[in-house]
């Protein structure tokens, strides 16, 4: 099938962008979309253009790696599926598609449609775990998780990191990611310990970074390729305002007198 | 030379704790005084980071991708396997050790499989106080299942996600260190060589993959883990940008590497469609429980397979194994596959696939059962091929998964070069000639938590090199060769592609190096592989700059290196004159087709030195000593 891509392309962060053209004459159906940029970079490459930059890396929908927006929808319109899983015959002949990077003030540009999202990282690093060093843990049995809690923990820690729902959101709002990493660990009886601390770092972090505040639109649970669900932004507000009242200024150490 | 690999004396019990005894220790004020630099951030990668920050060690820790949580561990499936017992079914540290050795048809050390047996348990304690989700029971225990054709239910697992979960506990104890300003990160950082500086292993160089600098970063240690080099076939399971640059580079600065025939090919992968395929997705081997598989007896069969009836098909593993049947292990099943192939029965776009069909165990058990055993499978397989495996046959084809061999290293861990680590897929310790299923998140979690926290210390410890800067002249070389190397590839500006050389590469070891090997073959291969590696570097294109983000500046780079590592890969194939494990060789089989060890000659690690350029490799022989079990041949009839 033939179809007409609009591609982002920038140089660098520092350069500004703009849409080109090109055509794909023979796009077979059993192509990932990945690979139909493949072939089209192998042909610019060919002509003496450069290709066109984007980020992939396990091409199995896993590593979180690939994504960028697909006339207007993060990861393009098929249901739970990352770019690199998209196959092209969800497109019909003739099709015009416009490629864009994932869009936020917290992911800079790279290059054409790869983007920097160490900001999720630096989320994370705010208190996306459980503090517990290499050792001495008890055995693993001593632990005990009911296992509605076990499974609804999975479901939360699905999450490929991919930056998808940002992109998504007309807030930017990282509250999906961000929130799934607080379910993930709340869940759990390993996670209770900093339940309250993980959420306020966790969401002092998210404003440092610049991504937006939630206001429930949903559209960022609608665009995620792994399913995390809206409620895990409910679970974090509610160990965010928990934090609020439960953590105050450390007492000072000395006594009166 | 006879290579010693330190190995404790002792009984093998007893081993790993008197070596632990014996170390030395750093102080836990200095520690703070040294730098260690670990490439790659995948389980193993990220389980060693952590650790040393945790002890107190500044690190370096360096990945290509965006972020250290891309690493391909995060595509692991099935589970990881640990000695616990908990199903009460006879499981020990002695059973997973045996096993081990035996599924790597008794090409790997007792002393190094025995530890990660006995540390197996740790990991699990380990993960599981971090919140790595793992299926539970109703009770609130830990679920196990079997996997791999073990007798005992060892493995455990989170849904079909096991190595991203995994490596997101790890990854989360990496990011609580670099928080706390132990470990510093160099995402889009790539290694292109490592530092050598009075025969010990000081540093490495670097290229920052977003503004192309070169920079040079010095430490008391370095720890290559960096993952396996599949992708040296071009097509096989591993992501994109795995690559074998770093234990490359670190194999011409004089660390031997081990094995590198050893190369592990999985049945049951989705073929590829054209030729425009970029990489092939596993499935689950757990379909061969209820899947039959076949091609058409006659060649050029070409009604749809549900037009085709019993008596034109061939049944080929439930013909040639009655036993096992369609449960014959992974290299008997790749190998019956390609053969059917090759004869012209192949099905599919290109012939390249068989059918594993689902249609009788439908009949028997309905579809709903096999919904619930697969769903998720069947989903993932129709949403590639855009075909419905509950009314469709799916296709299936062998693909190159897993490389046991890598780097060699000693009991510690260490390399011949004194200060350089090796841990994860990228050494060759502890599979031997092939993998156990769930065993890979096993070993790189065991090396970096349990192991190389402890012999790194030592070595540290023990001291007796000197201290030195970035301005060093073996760092002012190397990165001047790295600049230069960047230099040649955007220079040569010839007519094709990386791609399209990494695609001619792939062909030929796939055919000449694949999953049955003759003096023959290998022989032509070892003629083509340096004649298409000079075409290369007169003819290949990189278009841009060396100073921006150029992908195809990175892939010129890995492609270059895996040139030389494909030539060893034939040659260590070649001298290997008996088939074992993921090895097998045409002219080493019983009258049955199995795998005809060579106990006598072959029981060694065969590991390579590199001479220079263009001069010969030389290899040095590592024997394997078998003190506690007892060498066997194994039998699927």
């Amino acid at each position: 099938m033939r179809l007409t891509l609009e591609i982002w392309r920038q140089k660098n962060g520092n350069e500004a962008g703009r849409f080109v053209r090109y055509d794909m004459e023979d796009v077979d159906h059993h192509m990932s979309f990945l690979e139909m940029l493949d072939v089209l970079n192998q042909r610019l490459i060919a002509k003496g253009e450069e290709p066109v930059a984007f980020d992939s890396d396990c091409r199995e929908g896993i590593c979180g790696m690939c994504g960028f927006v697909i006339n207007g929808r993060p990861h393009g319109d098929q249901p739970l599926t990352t770019v690199c899983q998209l196959h092209m015959r969800f497109f019909h002949d003739g099709q015009m598609l416009r490629l864009e990077p994932f869009r936020a003030k917290a992911f800079p540009i790279v290059r054409d449609l790869a983007i920097d999202r160490s900001a999720l990282d630096r989320v994370i690093m705010a208190g996306g775990y459980v503090s517990v060093n290499t050792g001495g843990p008890r055995d693993a049995n001593d632990i005990l998780v009911p296992k509605t809690s076990s499974d609804l923990a999975m479901d939360a820690a699905a999450c490929i990191g991919c930056g998808a729902c940002v992109a998504a959101c007309p807030n930017a709002s990282a509250s999906l990611f961000t929130g799934a990493k607080i379910s993930h660990l709340g869940l759990l009886p390993q996670g209770q310990p900093e339940l309250h601390l993980r959420a306020l770092s966790m969401a002092q972090q998210n404003m440092t970074e610049g991504f937006g505040s939630c206001t429930v639109i949903g559209e960022c649970a609608e665009s995620c390729p792994k399913g995390i669900k809206l409620e895990v932004i409910a679970r974090m507000n509610r160990n965010y305002l928990g934090g609020s009242f439960a953590y105050r200024e450390q007492a000072s150490g000395g006594g009166a007198g | 030379m006879a290579l010693d690999a330190r190995i404790p004396a002792g009984p093998l019990e007893q081993k790993w704790t008197k070596r632990k005894a014996d170390m030395k220790l750093v102080n836990p004020a200095n520690k703070r005084k040294y730098t260690i630099i670990v490439v790659g951030t995948g389980l193993a990668g990220a389980s060693a980071a952590a650790s040393f920050g945790e002890l107190g060690y500044n690190v370096k820790n360096f990945c290509f991708q965006d972020t250290p949580r891309r690493a391909h561990s995060i595509a692991a499936q099935g589970g990881i396997n640990a000695a616990k017992n908990y199903q009460n079914d006879g499981d020990s540290i002695w059973r997973l050790f045996y096993d081990t050795i035996k599924g790597g048809d008794f090409r790997a050390r007792e002393g190094n499989v025995y530890r990660l047996a006995e540390v197996s348990n740790n990991i699990i304690d380990q993960a599981t106080a971090q919140g790595v989700p793992f299926a539970r029971e109703y009770g609130g225990l830990l679920a196990n299942r079997s996997f791999g054709g073990a007798l005992v239910s060892r493995t455990f697992y989170a849904r079909g996600q096991t190595g991203q979960q995994l490596l997101l506990g790890a990854y989360q104890a990496q990011m609580r260190q670099v928080q706390l300003g132990k470990v510093k990160m160099f995402p889009r950082t790539e290694m292109l060589d490592l530092v050598v500086v009075d025969g010990r292993a000081r540093g490495i160089v670097t290229r920052n993959l977003v503004t192309g600098k070169v920079e040079s970063h010095v430490g008391d240690a370095v720890v290559l883990a960096t993952g396996g080099y599949g992708n040296v076939y071009y097509l096989s399971t591993n992501a994109k940008g795995s690559n074998a640059t770093a234990i490359w580079r670190a194999h011409r600065k004089g660390a031997y590497f081990a094995n590198p025939c050893y190369t592990q090919i999985h049945p049951t992968c989705i073929p590829r469609a054209g030729e425009y395929q970029s990489k092939l997705t596993l499935m689950s081997e757990s379909l061969r429980n209820d899947g039959r598989i076949w091609v058409p007896k006659n060649k050029g069969d070409k009604r749809p397979p549900d037009q085709i009836p019993d008596g034109d098909r061939d049944y080929y593993l439930e013909r040639k194994y009655p036993t096992y049947g369609n449960l014959a292990p992974r290299d008997i099943s790749s190998r019956a596959a390609k053969q059917a192939c090759d004869a012209g029965l192949g099905v599919g776009p290109g012939g390249l696939g068989v059918y594993l069909d689902f249609s009788d165990s439908i009949q028997r058990l309905g579809k709903k059962a096999i919904a619930e055993r697969y769903g998720n499978l069947f989903d993932m397989y129709e949403r590639i091929t855009g075909e419905d495996p509950y009314s469709v046959p799916m296709r299936i084809y062998p693909a190159v998964h897993y490389t046991m061999g890598g780097l060699w290293v000693d009991y510690d861990l260490m390399s011949n070069l004194p200060g350089l680590f090796v841990v994860g897929e990228a050494n060759f310790s502890d599979h031997g000639a092939n993998r156990l299923g769930a065993s890979a998140l096993m070993q790189g979690l065991a090396d970096g938590y349990f192991v190389i926290p402890f012999t790194i210390g030592d070595y540290i410890a023990r001291g007796g090199y000197a201290k030195i800067g970035a301005d060093h002249a073996a760092f002012k070389d190397a990165e001047a060769a790295v600049a230069q190397r960047t230099k040649t590839f955007l220079s040569i500006n010839g007519k094709h592609s990386v791609d399209h050389f990494h695609k001619a590469l792939g062909d030929v070891m796939w055919e000449q190096v694949g999953m049955a090997r003759t003096k023959e073959s290998l022989e032509k291969a070892l003629k083509v592989i340096p004649e298409l590696k000079a075409q290369f570097w007169k003819d290949v294109r990189v278009p841009g700059s060396g100073a921006e983000f150029n992908q195809e500046i990175e892939k010129a780079g890995r492609l270059a290196d895996f040139f030389e590592l494909a030539e060893l890969l034939a040659l260590d194939a070649l001298q290997r004159n008996e088939s074992c494990g993921g090895h097998f060789r045409g002219e080493y089989q019983t009258e049955e087709g199995e795998a005809k060890r060579n106990d006598d000659e072959y029981a060694y690690a065969a590991a390579w030195e590199w001479k220079g350029e263009g001069q010969p490799w030389v290899l040095n022989k590592e024997p394997l000593v078998f003190e506690n079990i007892h060498l066997q041949t194994r039998s699927y009839k």
